[in-house]
């Protein structure tokens, strides 16, 4: 049975028990695989303080199901987990986590990479820090649409 | 025909308005059309949704393209490219 979920969360969680959850109980799975982002202290040259996230309440759970959805029809998959931080954030805390927990490690490690990479395009977050100088938004990196565009190639390369 | 927009992060912050329910008039039909329409209002309307910032656009919570229609009841919401992850 493939358990998946998603969560958006307003305080701090533990990465580990959550990553946990996609194989506990399941004795088909053979490999998990999570990526954990991290909120750091400096971004574009400058020490940043603090984070604080918004998001589109409702369309985030949706936009981030439809990702898990996808991710399912690509890969034989047994659990997808994805918890999203909001709020105020401090620097070393957890942001997001993806695990994946499949039979073998190709698919877990491949589906994993995809989550995120739609997650940080589709998803309605946004990111404002603190820096000396002040709040500013986050410019959204064209490096991500990259790493978006890379799977589509690889769908029609299949 | 009346819906319900909601601007989110630096839109929200430059338009200082979070959520609006507008009537629109006749032929304000698509998301396109409904852009112009709030950028007439001028000021920040007209900079921040002038087209020179890429401006994201979702209908009823679903991510929606500039020709995609509107209809009455609809929840539109509109922000700037999203930074998550």
């Amino acid at each position: 049975m493939t358990t998946n979920s998603v969560r958006i969360c307003a305080g701090p969680f533990d990465p580990h028990a959550e990553a946990d959850q996609v194989r506990l109980g399941n004795p088909r799975v053979g490999a998990v695989v999570s990526f954990l982002g991290l909120m750091r202290d400096f971004n574009a040259g400058e020490g940043v303080t603090g984070m604080s996230l918004e998001h589109y309440p409702g369309m985030t759970e949706k936009a981030l199901q439809a990702i898990v959805d996808e991710a399912c029809t690509r890969w034989q998959l047994e659990a997808v987990r994805v918890v999203h931080r909001v709020g105020a954030l401090s620097p070393e805390e957890p942001i997001v986590l993806v695990a994946v927990a499949s039979a073998h490690r190709g698919e877990a490690f491949r589906a994993c990479e995809f989550v995120i990479d739609y997650l940080k395009t589709r998803a309605p977050f946004w990111k404002q820090e603190q820096t000396a100088q002040g709040a500013r938004w986050v410019d959204a990196r064209e490096g991500d649409q990259i790493a978006e565009a890379r799977w589509d190639q690889a769908e029609r390369d299949t | 025909m009346a819906v319900e927009i909601l601007y989110f992060a630096s839109l929200r912050e430059r338009l200082g308005c979070d959520r609006e329910r507008l009537d629109l008039p006749e032929g304000v039909d698509d998301l396109a059309a409904l852009i112009d329409f709030l950028r007439q209002r001028g000021g920040d309307w007209a900079e921040v949704l002038g087209g020179e910032q890429p401006v994201l656009m979702a209908i009823n919570q679903e991510m929606a393209k500039p020709d995609d229609a509107i209809a009455d009841g609809d929840e539109i919401g509109l922000f700037p490219p999203v930074t998550g992850g």
